[in-house]
C-alpha cells in the first residue's frame, strides 16, 4: 500500500437482492476474487485480482454479478491519461518492461470502418445467394505464368501445390502451449469440418492432431520449436514466421510455467524451461537467405506443400512483400498491428507497424506494378473482425484473410487480455488441467463453424449485392469500395475513390 | 428413451446443475425467489473431491431398467412410468428403504418425510432436464438411448 | 462531365452479328438495317460495326483507324508511325454528311507493316509490336486515338444511334464475310467517338452488352501484362482478356470461353474427369480473368465469331441460321430483319460458347 498502490481497474457490483449464495463464481475463478463467508452467508470479492474476464458474470444464474470499469482514477488530463499514469506507477513499482496480451487496444484508425461497400442498382442486377449460386471457393499458391500443353495438345497440369479454401478466412497461428489442447483441437476440428486451415503457430503440433493433417499449416518459427521431418510432412503448407503485427522485430517468450508434459514434449524442451524464440531467424538475415530457407524446407517435403511467409506490416512493407514474391514463396501473409498476442511487451504492442489496410494495399499494388501479383498469394490479418472485413480486405486485393481473435471470441474468450497470465478462465490461453477442460471442443468447435457459417453467408450476401457471384472476381476489385473520412493520402495508398465519386 | 448421460470429462464442479434442478423444482417462476436464503434440496449432486484438478461429476437417478428403488417400495410411492422412475409423493410414507437400496445414492428427501429423485423434468415446467440445458460446458446432455425394460 | 477514361462508364446495348461460313462478302447494309428494330436499345450516344474481309488489297498490311481531335495531334501521331512502319497508305476513311452525326473528329486510316528492324530488336512479332504501338498512342498521344488495328478488318464507330453511324460510314459500300454491330446506352458519358463499340486489338473485336460487376478486378489482373485500360469500360477490358487469353497464353476459344464465363464449381464437379481437371485448372490458374456480371459479347476474328454470355444469362442473345449464314442478336427481331427466313432460332445458354468458323482458305 502507500506509494505502490494502484486502485483496482475494476470492480466487482454484486447485487445482494439476487445473489443466492450458489458459489458458482467463487468456484470459476482462477483469480480468487470471490470467496463465501460462512459467518454471513454472503459472497465476498477482492478487487484487486479481478481481470474482467467476464467467467463469473457469464455463469452467474440470476445475474447478480457485473464487472464494471473503476471511475476511480487519478487527476486526468489530455496529455496524462489514467493508463499513462497508471503505467509509469507499475512500472516504477517492478522495474520491468510492461506486458501485455491480444491487439493493440489504442484509438488508432480502423481503416475497414471508414470503407463502404458498392451495390447494384438499375444497370446491373444484383444476385440473390438463396435462388443463385455464390461461390466461395479460393485456391492459394503461385500460378504459373505461362501454361503448357502435352503432345497430345491438352492442357498440362503446370500448378505448383495450392491450399484449396470453401471461403477465404483461415485460423491463423495460435501456437499449443500459448493455447491449450482443447483450443488447438477445436480449432483443427473445426477447419477440416470446414474445408478450410488452422495453424499450428511456433508450438510444433501434438500428435494427437496429425490426423487434422490435410487442414493444418505447420509454423517454422525463429526458435523452431517442434520442428521435424514428421511436423514439416504433415501439414498441407509449411508457414515461415518472419514476424507477427503485434510485436514486429520481436521474437516470442513462452513462460516455463507453461512448458508442462505434452507441451514439452510437443516442443522438444525441456519441462519449465522458457521457450524463447529469437527476434530475427539466425539463418535469415537477409532475403537470400530467406531463399534458401523456403527451398529448404521445398526439398524435405519433396515440393509437395506450399511455402508461406508471414511478416508483420511495417513501414515498407511493399518491398518486403516484393522480395518475398521473388523468394519462392508461394503465399505471402502480412499481420498487421492491431493482430493479437498472447504476450508482448506494451510499448511495442502500441506502437510497432501499420494498419494491414495501408498495408494490404501497397502490396497488392506494388506487386501488380512489378507484374508478380499471380506469382504469390496475398493472406492478411491483424484484427479482421467481421465479413465485411473480409470482403473489403479481398476487394482491395487479398486471396484470403488470417482470423484468430475472432476464432478466440467464438471459443469464449471474454478479451481481458492477460493471457500472459495462464490463469484464462476459459480455458483457452492456460496449461491448467482443470481450467483447460472449461473448453469442451466439441462445444468450440460447434461455435467456430457456427460463426464461419455466419460470415460465409454474410459474404455471399454482400456479393450477391454488387453483382458478383463468385469471390474471385471481387478479389482486388477496388472499384466496389469507396472511403469516408479519408484524406487524399489514404485514398491513394488505398487505392479508391472517395464516396460521392 | 431420454436420459441425462454425465460426461465427468468435461464436468467443471461449478455446481449450476444442482441449483437450476432445485429450481426447476420449486414451481416458483422466479430463480431468485425460489432460492435465496434457502437450503436447497436438488436431485442431482456433484461429486467433488474438493481439490483442484480432483474429478467430479454429477449424479442423478438412471432411471435403471429393472429399479430396486421400485420393487423395494412398501407403499407403491415409486412406479417406472414410460421408461422414467417417478415418486408419488403423497403415497410415500417416508421409510427411507429406496435411499437405502439405492445403488448410485440418487434418492434424498428435503426432510418433510416423502423422498425426492430426478424424474426427468417431465412433470415440472421445465420440459426439458433444466441440469443438462444449465450445463455450461456439455457435461450433462440429454440423450435418447434405448434401454431395454425389465 | 468527364468522358471515357476519367471514369468508369456504365452502359446497357444492342448487338448484332452476321457470318458467312462459306466466306461470301456481303455488303454491309443489311447488318445496319438490323439495327432498327433495336432502336431503343441505344440511346444515340454511341454506334459502331465491325468488317471482317473488308480489305483484300491490303490483306497482309495492318489497317489502322485513328480518330484525331485535331491537325497538330495528326501531325505528332503520323511522325510517330512514320518511325516505327513501313506505310503503304494513308487515307481519310469516307464518310457521308448528314444531320444525325455532328462533332466529327479527323478520320483516318493507315495501311501499315512494322519495320523489321525494330522486331529484329525488340525480339517480338509484328502483332505483339501492333499492340504496344497502339497502347502508346492511345496513351500517349493526346487528341489521338487508335479504334481498329487488325489484318483486313476494321472497326467504324461514332457517337450517334448505330443505323446512323453505319450510314455514315457508307458501309453499303463494304463487302466482308463478318459483321458485328453495336447500339449504346451509356448512362454516364456525354458520348465519345472513342468509346463506341465495337473495341478492337489487332483481329479481335468486342460488341458487348452488359455491365461486368468483376470490372476492376480484371483490369488490375490484365494491365499487369502491359494492357492500358483507358477507357474504363467493360468492352476495353474484356478484349484485353480475349487477346492475353487467346494470343498470349495460346488458350483455344472453348478454353477462353471457360475462363471468362467459368462453369460454377459444382458443375466441374459433374464433368468427366479430364474436362474436369482442365476446367479445375483454367479456373484455377485464371481466376481474375472470370467475368462476373451480366454480359452478352459477340468476339469478331480472322476467320470467325464467337458469342458468350454470363454464367447466369443475365442479358438476352439468340442465334439464328439460313444457309451458310449464322446470325446473332440482342433480339429475334435483329435477325428477322437481315433475313426473314432465318431458321432454329435458340438462346444459347449461359456460358455456353456459339463459335462459328468461315471454311478454311475462304477468308
Amino acid at each position: 500500500m502507500g506509494v505502490e498502490f494502484i486502485y483496482p481497474e475494476f470492480e466487482v457490483v454484486r447485487n445482494s437482492s439476487r445473489c443466492i449464495a450458489c458459489r458458482v463464481c467463487e468456484r470459476q475463478c482462477s483469480n480468487g476474487v470471490h470467496t463465501y463467508d460462512p459467518d454471513g452467508g454472503v459472497m465476498l470479492s477482492d478487487e484487486s485480482k479481478c481481470v474482467n474476464c467476464q467467467r463469473c458474470v457469464s455463469l452467474c444464474p440470476t445475474r447478480a454479478l457485473k464487472i464494471v470499469k473503476s471511475d476511480c482514477v487519478p487527476r486526468e488530463n489530455a496529455n496524462w491519461q489514467a493508463d499513462t499514469i497508471k503505467e509509469i506507477y507499475k512500472q516504477a513499482n517492478s522495474g520491468g518492461v510492461l506486458l501485455s496480451s491480444m491487439g493493440n487496444p489504442k484509438p488508432l484508425p480502423v481503416y475497414w470502418d471508414r470503407i463502404l461497400i458498392n451495390a447494384s442498382q438499375v444497370t446491373n442486377p444484383s444476385i440473390d445467394p438463396l435462388r443463385e449460386p455464390m461461390e466461395t471457393r479460393v485456391f492459394l499458391g503461385k500460378k504459373p505464368r505461362k501454361i503448357e500443353r502435352g503432345e497430345d495438345g491438352r492442357l498440362r497440369n503446370n500448378l505448383t501445390p495450392q491450399l484449396e479454401l470453401s471461403m477465404p478466412v483461415m485460423f491463423s497461428a495460435m501456437s499449443y502451449g500459448s493455447i491449450s489442447y482443447n483450443a488447438h483441437k477445436s480449432l483443427a476440428e473445426a477447419a477440416t469440418e470446414l474445408g478450410i486451415y488452422y495453424n499450428t503457430g511456433e508450438g510444433g503440433l501434438h500428435e494427437d492432431f496429425y490426423v487434422y493433417g490435410p487442414n493444418t499449416i505447420v509454423q517454422v518459427a525463429s526458435g523452431r520449436f517442434g520442428v521435424h521431418a514428421d511436423y514439416l510432412g504433415a501439414g498441407a503448407a509449411i508457414e515461415i514466421k518472419m514476424g507477427q503485427g503485434a510485436k514486429p522485430g520481436i521474437g516470442g517468450h513462452l513462460p516455463g510455467t507453461k512448458i508442462v508434459g505434452d507441451v514439452s514434449r510437443t516442443r522438444m524442451i525441456p519441462e519449465g524451461s522458457d521457450a524463447i524464440s529469437p527476434a530475427p531467424h539466425h539463418d535469415i538475415y537477409s532475403i537470400e537467405d530467406l531463399r534458401q530457407l523456403v527451398y529448404s524446407l521445398k526439398e524435405a517435403t519433396q515440393y509437395k506443400k506450399p511455402v508461406i511467409v508471414k511478416v508483420a506490416a511495417v513501414h515498407n512493407i511493399a518491398a518486403i512483400a516484393s522480395g518475398i514474391a521473388r523468394s519462392g514463396a508461394d503465399i505471402i501473409a502480412i499481420d498487421g498491428f492491431r493482430g493479437g498476442t498472447g504476450a508482448a511487451p506494451t510499448r511495442i504492442r502500441d506502437n510497432v507497424g501499420i494498419p494491414i489496410e495501408l498495408a494490404l494495399a501497397a502490396c497488392d499494388t506494388r506487386l501488380r506494378e512489378e507484374g508478380i501479383r499471380n506469382d504469390v498469394s496475398l493472406v492478411v490479418g491483424g484484427s479482421i473482425r467481421s465479413a465485411s472485413d473480409v470482403v473489403k480486405a479481398i476487394a482491395l486485393g487479398a486471396d484470403a484473410c488470417y482470423i484468430a481473435t475472432a476464432a478466440l471470441l467464438a471459443l469464449g474468450c471474454h478479451l481481458c487480455r492477460t493471457c500472459h497470465t495462464g490463469l484464462c478462465n476459459w480455458g483457452i490461453a492456460t496449461q491448467r488441467p482443470e481450467l483447460v477442460k472449461r473448453l469442451n471442443p466439441e462445444i468450440g468447435k460447434t461455435r467456430l463453424v457456427n460463426l464461419m457459417t455466419a460470415w460465409r453467408h454474410e459474404i455471399k450476401e454482400l456479393l450477391g449485392g454488387m453483382g458478383i457471384n463468385s469471390i474471385e472476381t471481387l478479389r482486388g476489385n477496388r472499384l466496389m469500395l469507396r472511403g469516408v473520412n479519408m484524406t487524399e493520402k489514404e485514398l491513394e495508398i488505398l487505392g479508391i475513390s472517395h464516396a460521392g465519386e | 428413451m431420454k436420459r441425462v448421460t454425465v460426461h465427468e470429462e468435461w464436468c467443471l464442479g461449478c455446481h449450476l446443475c444442482e441449483y437450476n434442478c432445485a429450481y426447476a423444482n420449486s414451481g416458483i417462476p422466479d430463480m431468485v425467489k425460489a432460492l435465496k436464503g434457502k437450503r436447497i434440496f436438488p436431485r442431482i449432486k456433484v461429486e467433488d473431491g474438493g481439490t483442484p484438478g480432483s474429478v467430479t461429476f454429477a449424479v442423478s437417478c438412471r432411471h435403471c431398467p429393472d429399479p430396486i428403488c421400485v420393487k423395494s417400495c412398501i407403499s407403491g410411492a415409486l412406479s417406472k412410468r414410460g421408461g422414467a422412475v417417478t415418486v408419488d409423493r403423497s403415497k410415500c410414507v417416508g421409510c427411507y428403504t429406496c435411499i437405502l437400496v439405492c445403488p448410485f445414492g440418487a434418492i434424498s428427501t428435503d426432510g418433510d418425510g416423502a423422498v425426492l429423485k430426478c424424474e426427468l423434468c417431465l412433470s415440472n415446467g421445465a420440459g426439458t432436464p433444466a441440469c443438462a440445458a444449465g450445463c455450461p460446458n456439455g457435461a450433462l446432455t440429454v440423450e435418447d438411448i434405448d434401454i431395454p425394460e425389465g | 462531365m468527364k468522358r471515357e477514361g476519367q471514369t468508369r462508364i456504365p452502359s446497357g446495348c444492342a448487338v448484332t452479328a452476321v457470318i458467312s461460313k462459306s466466306g461470301e462478302r456481303m455488303s454491309g447494309g443489311s447488318i445496319v438495317e438490323s439495327m432498327i428494330p433495336m432502336h431503343d436499345r441505344s440511346n444515340g450516344l454511341g454506334g459502331g460495326f465491325a468488317a471482317y474481309g473488308i480489305y483484300p488489297e491490303h490483306r497482309d498490311f495492318y489497317a489502322l483507324h485513328l480518330f484525331y481531335d485535331d491537325e497538330g495531334c495528326r501531325r505528332e501521331c503520323e511522325e510517330y508511325l512514320r518511325e516505327r512502319f513501313e506505310i503503304v497508305d494513308a487515307e481519310t476513311i469516307p464518310t457521308r454528311t448528314m444531320r444525325e452525326i455532328t462533332d466529327e473528329p479527323l478520320i483516318w486510316r493507315y495501311f501499315v507493316f512494322p519495320r523489321r528492324s525494330a522486331l529484329r530488336s525488340l525480339q517480338i512479332d509484328d502483332r505483339e509490336y501492333i499492340v504496344r504501338a497502339t497502347m502508346k498512342i492511345n496513351s500517349t498521344i493526346n487528341g489521338a486515338y487508335v479504334f481498329s488495328c487488325g489484318k483486313n478488318m476494321g472497326v467504324f464507330k461514332a457517337v450517334g444511334y448505330p443505323e446512323d453511324v453505319g450510314r455514315y460510314y457508307r458501309l453499303d459500300e463494304y463487302e466482308g464475310y463478318l459483321w458485328t454491330a453495336h447500339g449504346r446506352y451509356p448512362t454516364n458519358t456525354p458520348g465519345w467517338w472513342g468509346g463506341a463499340h465495337p473495341f478492337a486489338l489487332l483481329d479481335y473485336s468486342v460488341v458487348h452488352n452488359g455491365e461486368i460487376s468483376s470490372y476492376d478486378a480484371n483490369r488490375r489482373f490484365i494491365e499487369m501484362f502491359g494492357y492500358k485500360c483507358n477507357l474504363q469500360t467493360d468492352t476495353e477490358v474484356i478484349t484485353y482478356i480475349i487477346d492475353y487469353l487467346l494470343r498470349r497464353q495460346g488458350l483455344t476459344l472453348t478454353e477462353t470461353a471457360a475462363v471468362i464465363a467459368a462453369p460454377f464449381w459444382d458443375t466441374i464437379s459433374h464433368r468427366p474427369e479430364g474436362e474436369r481437371e482442365t476446367l479445375t485448372y483454367l479456373r484455377t490458374v485464371f481466376s481474375s480473368l472470370l467475368v462476373t456480371g451480366p454480359f452478352s459479347i459477340i468476339l469478331g476474328f480472322e476467320g470467325g465469331l464467337m458469342a458468350l454470355n454470363d454464367r447466369l444469362k443475365l442479358r438476352s442473345m439468340v442465334v439464328g441460321e439460313h444457309g451458310d449464314r449464322v446470325y446473332i442478336a440482342s433480339e429475334e427481331a435483329a435477325i428477322r430483319k437481315m433475313d426473314p427466313g432465318a431458321e432454329d432460332i435458340w438462346a444459347p445458354a449461359g456460358g455456353e460458347p456459339v463459335i462459328v468458323r468461315v471454311k478454311e482458305g475462304r477468308y
